[in-house]
């Protein structure tokens, strides 16, 4: 009667093992240290840069715990923050441009645990800390942006009007210059284009909107002291969001992103693997732009030679260092697309990249490919490198924009939203994807700053609460001794494997343990306290109806298995609707309920009857039980 | 002879809960819009995850302790500070809530010198190295995704409790639900505390223990709906007799271990611990003296019909010859 199947007790066993094996990586400390990546092809992780790096160092007095060589970066660690702040404060201006110099914390997991997968839990910011950025958008350029996206507009209701005009022009100030040809309408123009200001900066034309003065045929657009503010401050927010799903998109849990100032965003990211390539991920600005091609190789080279440009065109190269003349005016912009899919070209076997656009940049592609088959078509990828020059002691901060042709083929056929381009490398094509799928930023962003926070709640409040849960977590433990007796130590091993799952899936995940999830730990393990004591009140309630030790515990367990069945996964349903639609710290909540909820269940309903059972069952004659 | 050398609560108690349910009710209704009143009257002291404030970078002459830094600014009347070690250990980031008619940096500049005067003590002075007014850490869409979160929640717990049990069942567990969540929520309220991402934690998992308290109780009264032949008020007061050993140790072991936290955790957790103190005692209450007696009102008025499982009998019948 009393008796469980045998595969079960292997399950158990198993499950042991492996909650035990990914659970060890959380009793490792991690070491404070410094990353090196190359940020150029030219750059190289070899042993002459570990030498450099550790003359460097040497010199400026900091000893490290090691310097290591990995895959694709020079890994430095080092005993504490302060040291690990002088030694970027060292490395970070003499290895300049070519390599980007990353804090880190680094794991001392061993190989042979980290080779199976298994990663310790990373403590949010609240109880760790973690690495901080700060970043600033840089306003001329997302101004600059704003207005030629100002521009674009005007181009195209003039021309849906059928109001002639010679030039659209974004002037060094940011106001727009119109040109209209002779005999225009130019009351119908300004009426146009005060519709156009008005939708795409949702502000009336006049007061505090943007400014139109016409002088003969000539327009000027001014952008009101306003205005200007908004851009900047919608910049902030929109970049906020695209952050946020990029850091998302490479696994950071728990992320802290706060506005600081009128242009600044402040990050935090608690304890990352490698901060170098969130770096580069968070900050990319990489994009592609589609203009026409308005003078072939040789028509370009005698430009360049004769210094003498079309008016609407700008010279562009392609990798090879040839020129191209390109139209001024953008097909369609890194914002209409969508997606870069890196795929194979069946018939070259070259890569290539699948580009998605939305319905406007389609419809434009549309309207373009209908009228110039035949005529070349170039794609510009367009990248943003942050540079960090010391000037007289003082750190000077830039960026230049690298733009290259990366394809200028002939159109072939008409084409819309979807269309295949070569002349990316995958990795580009990869990172354009992800990128793209966050969203583009709204203007570049650059960092300004870097360091490594401690905890929020202090290291002393940390080691308080840890104690206190502890003591908890043991007081519970022996007052289940002391009041089911052996019944209450099956109560305990299964608690104990319970917590062991919850800390080994976590792991596993790779999710952050911040003081929101320590409240969902604490329901779970309420939870899980609740299904055994239903257990063993049930059995003592079995028995005192008379029933024999052995089917009280049979009923006993089958009985509370139902209750315990329906509680759990109301909780469950709760837990996910959390997950779904929460965000941050709620999910970390929800994460760790959804999990502590599932191991409740199995350790309560599977392992504490495979223990008992264990017991209970060679027992022949069993009088009374300890419960 | 005593088979069970501890028992807390004894066996085969026989409380006449049912007796005094509409004093229950009574008093949760009472319970219910005074907490809804003290939330739109007095409304939540939010924390600086939610409103922003000013951060205040201070160097400092020698390397100081955190939780000293952070003792100094409360005795300051400096609430809730954030205080975090940045970069060496000589630097540290102060986040402070600023008050409500404090909007740009520089009326920042007076509350940022009050922080540096707390902060610092005379054998180790520090200097101001910056100070910006940041936003709050939670997005504007927290609110409108914590809707969507409460609506899915409602569903899922219909959908799931009315197929499980019925929908009388559904109803009155997510109505008792709700009420503890808001209740606890009041109390909360009343304390003044601040309301951090922490204490909404907290809230939610007052929302779970609440539910699972509850389901508890209505699988005792389902079962004795389905093998017992009595009046449902007998089968009530039976269901939550039989059920109160195991609510009340349940609830006594969790109780007893968020106190610990609550004293000796420290600051950080108190908002937490709090929330969940007073979660449990009044999800206990509640899924004792409100639960069931509200099964016994108008439309919600369960009889023995409601749980037994009509369409098997109906084909069971069928299938007689």
């Amino acid at each position: 009667m009393l008796e469980f199947p045998r595969w079960k007790y292997v399950l158990i066993l198993l499950v042991l093992a492996v909650a035990t094996l990914y659970a060890l990586p959380n009793a490792y400390q991690k070491n404070p240290s410094v990353q090196i990546t190359p940020s150029t092809s030219e750059a190289r992780i070899d042993e002459a840069l570990k030498a450099r790096v550790d003359g460097l160092l040497k010199e400026a007095g900091v000893t490290p715990v090691g310097t290591e060589i990995d895959e694709n970066h020079l890994l430095v660690r080092l005993h504490d923050s302060d040291t690990q702040t002088l030694a970027s404060d060292t490395l970070r201006p003499v290895l300049g441009e070519n390599y980007s110099v990353a804090l880190n914390l680094a794991s001392t997991v061993p190989d042979w645990l980290s080779n199976l997968g298994a990663r310790p839990m990373t403590l949010g910011l609240d109880l760790q800390g973690g690495v901080h950025f700060v970043m600033q958008v840089d306003q001329a350029a997302a101004l600059q942006k704003r207005v030629e996206g100002y521009a674009d507009g005007i181009r195209t209701v003039l021309r849906d009007a059928r109001i002639g005009y010679s030039s659209v022009e974004r002037r060094p100030d940011n106001s727009i210059g119109v040109v209209l040809t002779e005999g225009a309408d130019v009351n119908a123009a300004r009426t146009q284009i005060a519709t156009s200001l008005a939708s795409a900066s949702g502000q009336t034309v006049g007061g505090s909107g943007p400014q139109i003065t016409a002088e003969g045929n000539r327009l000027t657009v001014r952008l009101s002291a306003g205005e200007v503010d908004r851009i900047a401050a919608d910049a902030v927010e929109q970049n906020r969001t695209v952050i946020s799903n990029r850091i998302n998109s490479i696994g950071v849990a728990e992320p802290v992103l706060q506005r600081q100032g009128e242009d600044r965003l402040v990050i935090q990211l608690p304890g990352l693997q490698d901060t170098a390539e969130a770096k580069r991920l968070i900050g990319a600005t990489a994009t592609l732009e589609f203009r026409a091609v308005t003078g072939d190789e040789n028509q370009a080279a005698a430009a360049v030679a004769s210094g003498n440009i079309p008016a609407d065109s700008r010279i562009y190269y392609n990798e090879a260092g040839a020129p191209l003349l390109l139209s001024r005016r953008i097909l369609v912009s890194g914002d209409q697309l969508i997606n870069a899919n890196p795929q194979t070209d069946s018939k070259t076997g070259m890569p290539s990249v699948g580009i998605t656009l939305n319905s406007a940049g389609g419809k434009r592609m549309l309207d373009h490919t209908l009228q110039n088959v035949g005529q070349r078509l170039g794609i510009v990828y367009v990248e943003r490198i942050p540079t960090v020059r010391i000037v007289d002691g003082q750190e000077v901060r830039s960026a230049r924009s690298v733009e290259r042709v990366i394809s200028s083929s002939t159109i072939q056929g008409v084409f819309g939203r979807e269309f295949q381009t070569t002349g990316l490398s995958r990795e580009e094509a990869n990172d354009l994807a992800r990128q793209l799928k966050a969203g583009a930023l709204a203007a570049p962003m650059d960092f300004v700053e870097e360091r490594v926070v401690g905890p929020s709640l202090g290291a002393e409040n940390v080691e308080r609460g840890v104690t206190a849960v502890l003591y908890a977590f043991v007081f519970t433990l022996i007052f289940f001794m002391l009041y089911y007796r052996m019944f209450g130590i099956v109560t305990c091993l299964a608690l104990i494997l319970n917590l062991l799952i919850v800390v080994a899936v976590m792991s596993l995940f790779g999710a952050t343990m911040s003081l929101p999830g320590f409240a969902g730990l604490a329901l779970s393990i309420g939870l899980s306290v609740d299904a055994n004591v239903l257990i063993n009140e049930r059995i003592r309630e079995e028995l005192r109806a008379g029933m024999p030790p052995k089917a009280a515990i049979v009923t006993g367990y089958e009985k509370a298995s139902d209750t315990i069945f329906d509680s759990n996964l109301t909780g469950i349903i709760a837990g996910i609707a959390l997950y779904a639609f929460g965000t941050g710290p709620l999910q970390g909540f929800a994460v760790t309920l959804i999990i502590g909820i599932v191991a409740s269940m199995f350790t309560a309903i599977v392992v504490s009857r495979a223990l008992v059972t264990l017991i209970y069952a060679p027992r022949k004659k069993l009088k009374s039980l300890a419960i | 002879m005593k088979i069970f050398p501890l028992t807390l609560v004894p066996a085969n108690t026989r409380i006449d809960f049912m007796r005094y349910r509409h004093i229950f009710i009574t008093i949760a209704l009472l319970a219910f819009v005074g907490a809804f009143a003290v939330i739109g009257l007095k409304g939540f002291n939010f924390a600086l995850d939610f409103t922003g404030g000013t951060a205040v970078n201070v160097r400092f002459e020698n390397p100081v302790s955190v939780d000293d830094v952070r003792e100094r600014l409360e005795a300051a009347d400096i609430e809730n500070a954030q205080v975090q070690t940045f970069g060496s250990g000589n630097d540290l980031l102060i986040r402070v809530r600023a008050a409500e008619d404090i909007a740009h940096i520089d009326d920042n500049a007076e509350l940022a010198q009050h922080v540096l005067e707390a902060a610092t003590t005379a054998d180790n002075p520090g200097r101001i190295l910056s100070t910006e007014s940041i936003g709050a850490q939670v997005s504007g869409d927290l609110r409108k995704n914590a809707i969507y979160a409460a609506i899915f929640v409602l569903v899922g717990f219909l959908l799931y409790i009315s197929f499980r049990f019925e929908w009388k069942f559904a109803v009155v567990a997510s109505v008792t639900t709700l009420f503890d969540v808001a209740v606890v929520a009041g109390l909360f309220a009343l304390t003044g505390r601040e309301f951090d991402l922490t204490v909404l934690a907290g809230l939610l998992s007052v929302m779970g223990f609440s539910i699972n308290d509850t389901i508890v109780v209505f699988d005792r009264v389902r079962e004795n709906f389905r093998g017992v032949r009595a009046e449902p008020l007998e089968i009530f007061n039976r269901s939550i007799n039989q059920t109160l050993s195991r609510t009340i140790i349940t609830s006594l072991v969790f109780f007893l271990s968020v106190l610990a936290l609550f004293l000796y955790g420290g600051g950080s957790l108190e908002g937490l611990a709090l929330t969940q103190m007073l979660g449990a005692v009044v999800a206990t209450l509640s899924s004792i003296l409100i639960a069931c007696p509200l099964l016994t009102y108008g439309v919600l008025k369960v009889t023995k019909q409601d749980l037994l499982p009509k369409a098997r009998d109906e084909a069971a019948l069928e299938r007689r010859p």
